[in-house]
C-alpha cells in the first residue's frame, strides 16, 4: 500500500499546486537564506532583555531534492537550532527558510498545519521523544489520523506497512515504548516521521544515543528508506564518520555560522577552513598504525552570547592574522560548490573571480 | 432432514476440536507473552533466594578485624598491576540474577594501557566497579573469582578484601575517572577542597598548606592555566573539558599505579576529546602508571591502548595487543563491531550491521552468547560455551571457529 503509486495519487498534489508558486519543480527542495535565530537573555526583576544568544547567525545553504546534507560541529554551535528553525519549532529572528519556494515563517497557522506532514523531524533521544502513555501503534497513527492522509478503514493496514518498512512487527503495535530497546525506539521514531509521507526529514543526531552495532542498523535503514521514498535529509550529527557515510553535501558549523560548505568529497579531500582541518584531524581512527598529525585546538568554544569580534574562530586558530581579529570574513566559493569563510583564502578567490574584488577589499 | 445421532456427534466433536484448537492457540500465545512475566509465586521465590544470598555476601564483606593473611596473595606475574582471574559479579534483581560479569580473565601490565570495548550492558563498567569494590551493594556482589592488585612489595585480592580496608587502596593505589564529569563532582563544594580531600586522606602527615600546594600543582599538571582561580570555583562555572581535567587531576593526586578511565571522553566534543586523550597519554608516561580505558569507541582504543579486551554479554570474547586485534580480528563479534563503524576516507555503500540485539542478561543460555547473532555459527556452537583459544602468545579468542586451528599446531 505504501508504495510509489499510492504516494503519488493520494499525496497533497492537488492542494499544493494551488498554493505553491511556479518554481515547485526547482532542484532545491530547501533554501535557507541569511537565517538568524537569537534567543534573548533576560535579567533583573522586570526580566528585561540584556543580550542575545546568537545560536544561528547568518546561515545560508541549499539542499537538492533527494540528497542528504550533513551538518557537523561541536555542541552548542547551533546545529539543532537550525533544524528546529527550519521546521518552525523556533521562530527565526531574520532571514528566510524557503521550502519548495514557500517561506515557512510567513505561513499562517492553518497553512503551516497543512505543511507539517511534508517536513518531519527525528529527534536525538529516542528515550524522551516518545510518549510513555501511548501504545506504539497510536504513536505512529495519531498524526496520520489527524491529517486525514489515509481513509479510516485502511489506517490499520497502512500503519502495519509503515512499521514493516521500518523493521517493526505488527504485534509491536500494542506495546508501550518502555518495552523496547534504544534501537527499536529509534525505529518507532522513524516510522512516526515517515507515516506522514514527508518529502524532507530533519534527522537531529538520530544515532548518537545508540550503540555501535545498532547505529549501523539505523543508518542502513535511513539510507534504504531514502532510496525507497525519495526522501531528502538534513542530517545533524557531531560524529564525522557517520556524516561522511550518509551525506552528499556537508556544512561545518562553528558558533552559529557555517564556516565551510560543499560536496562531501571536496570537503574531506581538501578541507580549507582551519577549523574543519582541526575537526577532521581530531577524529580517532580505528587503526593502530594510523599516522598521527593531530591539530589540537587550544581552549573551548567561546560563549555564543558574546562571540569574538571579526572571525569567530580567531581565538583558537593557529593561522590567525591581524585582520582576523577585526574583519568578519565573507563566504567565498573556492572551488565550484565549495564555500568557506576565512581570510586565508581572500587571494585565492580574487585571482579566480575578478568581479568580487570590490566586495572583498573591506 | 434431521441429522442422525451419529452425524450430530461428529459435528459436536468437530466443534469441540475447533474450540480446543482455539484455546490451544490462545494458550501458546499467552506462553509467548509470558516470557517476561513472573507469577507471584516465582517472584516470591526469587526474592527469597536473593535475600538469602545477599545476606551471606554482606556478612562476609562487613566483617571487622580480618587478618591480612586472608586476602594476601601473590601475583601470577609480578609485571602486572592487576590480574582479573575468572571474575564473576552478579546482580540479584527482583526478576532474576543478572550475570553482569561472568568469568572475566585478563591482566593489566605495568605502564601499559588496556582498552576494554563492548556495547552498553556488556559488563565493561561493572568490571571496573568490581575492581574498585564500588558495585551497588547489596544487590551487586562479587560472587567468585579473584582480582589481584600489585601493591609493590605485596599483593592483595580485592574480591576478598573487607570494605574498611578498601579505603586505603581506593584513590591511593588506583583511581577512577568517571564518564560524566557533570555528575561526579559535588555541586555544593568548591573544586579545591574536593581535590584536597583525596590528598589529605591518604597523606595524613601533610599540613593544610602542603595539601593546597599539591592541589594547585595537580591543577597545573592537567594544564589548567588559572589554578588559583579554579581552586575557588564551583563545578557549574567550568566547561565540560575543564571539569574532566579536574576529575583527572583528582584521580592523579596520589600518583596511583592504576588509573581507571570509564568512558572519559564520551560526554565531550571531538576537539576537546583530542585534548583530553593527549593529556592522559602524557600524564601516564609522567607518573608511569597503567590505564584501564573503558570505551565503546574503537578509534579511541586504537589510538590509546596497547592491549585490547573485547567484551560481550559479560564475557571476554577476544583479547590481544592492539595490532593483533585490529589487524586480525578473529571473533565474529569483533569483526562485526569493526565493520559496523563507518570510517573516514573509507567509503562503503552499506554498513555491515550485526543482526539482532544483545540478549536478555537474565537466564543466559549455556551455549555461546553470540550464537543467535553469529553468521558463522557452527553446529558445535549449541554446545557448552567455547573455551579460550590461543592464536598467538598474546592473542586469545573464545570461539569454536578456531578450535581446529589449535589441533593442527
Amino acid at each position: 500500500m505504501f508504495d510509489e503509486n499510492y504516494r503519488e495519487d493520494t499525496l497533497h498534489e492537488d492542494k499544493l499546486d494551488a498554493s505553491a508558486p511556479e518554481n515547485r519543480q526547482s532542484d532545491y527542495i530547501l533554501e535557507v537564506k541569511k537565517l538568524k535565530t537569537y534567543f534573548p537573555i533576560k535579567d533583573g526583576v522586570i526580566q528585561h532583555v540584556v543580550g542575545h544568544v546568537k545560536a544561528v547567525d547568518d546561515v545560508s545553504f541549499k539542499i537538492k531534492r533527494g540528497t542528504t546534507m550533513g551538518l557537523v560541529g561541536e555542541s552548542g554551535c547551533g546545529k539543532t537550532t537550525i533544524g528546529r528553525t527550519i521546521l518552525r519549532l523556533n521562530e527565526k529572528t531574520s532571514g528566510e527558510v524557503l521550502f519548495d519556494g514557500i517561506d515557512i515563517h510567513k505561513l499562517s497557522r492553518k497553512e503551516l498545519r497543512e505543511m507539517r506532514p511534508r517536513i518531519q523531524i527525528i529527534f536525538q533521544d529516542p528515550y524522551s521523544s516518545l510518549s510513555p502513555r501511548l501504545p506504539v501503534g497510536e504513536i505512529i497513527a495519531e498524526a496520520v489520523r489527524e491529517h486525514k492522509l489515509v481513509p479510516k478503514e485502511e489506517l490499520n493496514d497502512y500503519i502495519d506497512d509503515i512499521m514493516a518498512s521500518c523493521g517493526l512487527r505488527p504485534y509491536h503495535k500494542d506495546r508501550y515504548p518502555h518495552e523496547f530497546s534504544g534501537g527499536q525506539r529509534q525505529r518507532i521514531c522513524i516510522a512516526r516521521a515517515l507515516a506522514l509521507k514527508p518529502e524532507f526529514v530533519v534527522c537531529d543526531e538520530p544515532v548518537s544515543a545508540l550503540d555501535v552495532s545498532i547505529q549501523a542498523q539505523i543508518i542502513n535503514l535511513l539510507k534504504d528508506l531514502q532510496k525507497k521514498y525519495d526522501l531528502t535529509y538534513l542530517f545533524i550529527s557531531h560524529d564525522l564518520s557517520v556524516v561522511e557515510h550518509i551525506s552528499d553535501t556537508i556544512g561545518v558549523m562553528y558558533l552559529g555560522e557555517i564556516v565551510e560548505y560543499g560536496d562531501k568529497k571536496d570537503i574531506f579531500a581538501n578541507p580549507l577552513h582551519p577549523y574543519t582541518k582541526a575537526l577532521f584531524s581530531a577524529i580517532p581512527v580505528p587503526d593502530p598504525d594510523a599516522k598521527m598529525n593531530r591539530i589540537i585546538l587550544e581552549g573551548s568554544i567561546p560563549s555564543p552570547a558574546n562571540p569574538p569580534k571579526g572571525c569567530k574562530f580567531h581565538t583558537r586558530c593557529s593561522y590567525c592574522m591581524e585582520m582576523c581579529k577585526s574583519v568578519i570574513p565573507e563566504q567565498k566559493e573556492i572551488e565550484p560548490g565549495h564555500f568557506t569563510s576565512c581570510h586565508l583564502f581572500n587571494d585565492v578567490s580574487l585571482e579566480k573571480e575578478g568581479k568580487k574584488e570590490s566586495s572583498l577589499n573591506v | 432432514m434431521p441429522l442422525t445421532r451419529n452425524q450430530e456427534d461428529k459435528q459436536n466433536s468437530k466443534f469441540a476440536d475447533k474450540v480446543t484448537a482455539v484455546i490451544k492457540e490462545k494458550m501458546s500465545q499467552k506462553k509467548i507473552k509470558s516470557a517476561n512475566y513472573l507469577t507471584a509465586k516465582q517472584s516470591r521465590a526469587i526474592s527469597r533466594d536473593n535475600r538469602k544470598s545477599m545476606r551471606a555476601y554482606e556478612k562476609r564483606n562487613n566483617r571487622k578485624n580480618v587478618p591480612e593473611s586472608e586476602y594476601e596473595t601473590t601475583m601470577r606475574d609480578p609485571g602486572n598491576v592487576v590480574e582479573f582471574d575468572d571474575l564473576h559479579t552478579y546482580f540479584f534483581t527482583d526478576t532474576g540474577t543478572v550475570k553482569a560479569v561472568d568469568g572475566v580473565t585478563f591482566d593489566i601490565p605495568v605502564g601499559k594501557t588496556v582498552g576494554v570495548v563492548g556495547e552498553s550492558g556488556c559488563g565493561k563498567s561493572v568490571t571496573c566497579l568490581s575492581l574498585m569494590q564500588i558495585v551497588q551493594r547489596p544487590q551487586g556482589q562479587i560472587v567468585s573469582g579473584a582480582i589481584r592488585l600489585n601493591l609493590g612489595d605485596k599483593a592483595v585480592d580485592i574480591a576478598k578484601m573487607p570494605i574498611e580496608k578498601m579505603q586505603t587502596v581506593r584513590g591511593n593505589k588506583m583511581a577512577m575517572i568517571f564518564q560524566e564529569p557533570m555528575t561526579s563532582l559535588n555541586p555544593v563544594f568548591r573544586i579545591g577542597p574536593q581535590i584536597d580531600e583525596v590528598i589529605a586522606l591518604h597523606n595524613p602527615e601533610m599540613t593544610k598548606e602542603q595539601v593546597k600546594a599539591r592541589t594547585l600543582e595537580m591543577l597545573e599538571t592537567v594544564s589548567i592555566a588559572n589554578g588559583e582561580g579554579v581552586y575557588r570555583m564551583y563545578q557549574h562555572e567550568l566547561s565540560g573539558g575543564m571539569r574532566q581535567r579536574v576529575m583527572i587531576s583528582m584521580a592523579l593526586a596520589c600518583s596511583p599505579s592504576l588509573i581507571i578511565a570509564d568512558e572519559p571522553t564520551t560526554a565531550l566534543d571531538v576537539t576537546i576529546q583530542a585534548q583530553i586523550l593527549d593529556l592522559l597519554r602524557n600524564l601516564k608516561n609522567k607518573i608511569n602508571s597503567s590505564i584501564m580505558l573503558i570505551t565503546h569507541d574503537l578509534g579511541v582504543i586504537a589510538e590509546m591502548a596497547d592491549y585490547v579486551v573485547v567484551m560481550y554479554a559479560g564475557r571476554v570474547v577476544e583479547k590481544g595487543t592492539v595490532g593483533e586485534v585490529f589487524k586480525n580480528p578473529s571473533h565474529p563479534y569483533t569483526i562485526g563491531l569493526m565493520a559496523s563503524k563507518p570510517a573516514v576516507n573509507k567509503a562503503v555503500e552499506r554498513l555491515y550491521s550485526i543482526p539482532g540485539n544483545v540478549p536478555n542478561p537474565i537466564d543466559m543460555p549455556n551455549y555461546c552468547y553470540f550464537r543467535d547473532r553469529c553468521e558463522k555459527c557452527l553446529e558445535k556452537c549449541s554446545g557448552v560455551y567455547p573455551g579460550e583459544k590461543r592464536l598467538s602468545p598474546t592473542h586469545f579468542v573464545s570461539c569454536y571457529l578456531y578450535e581446529d586451528l589449535q589441533e593442527e599446531k
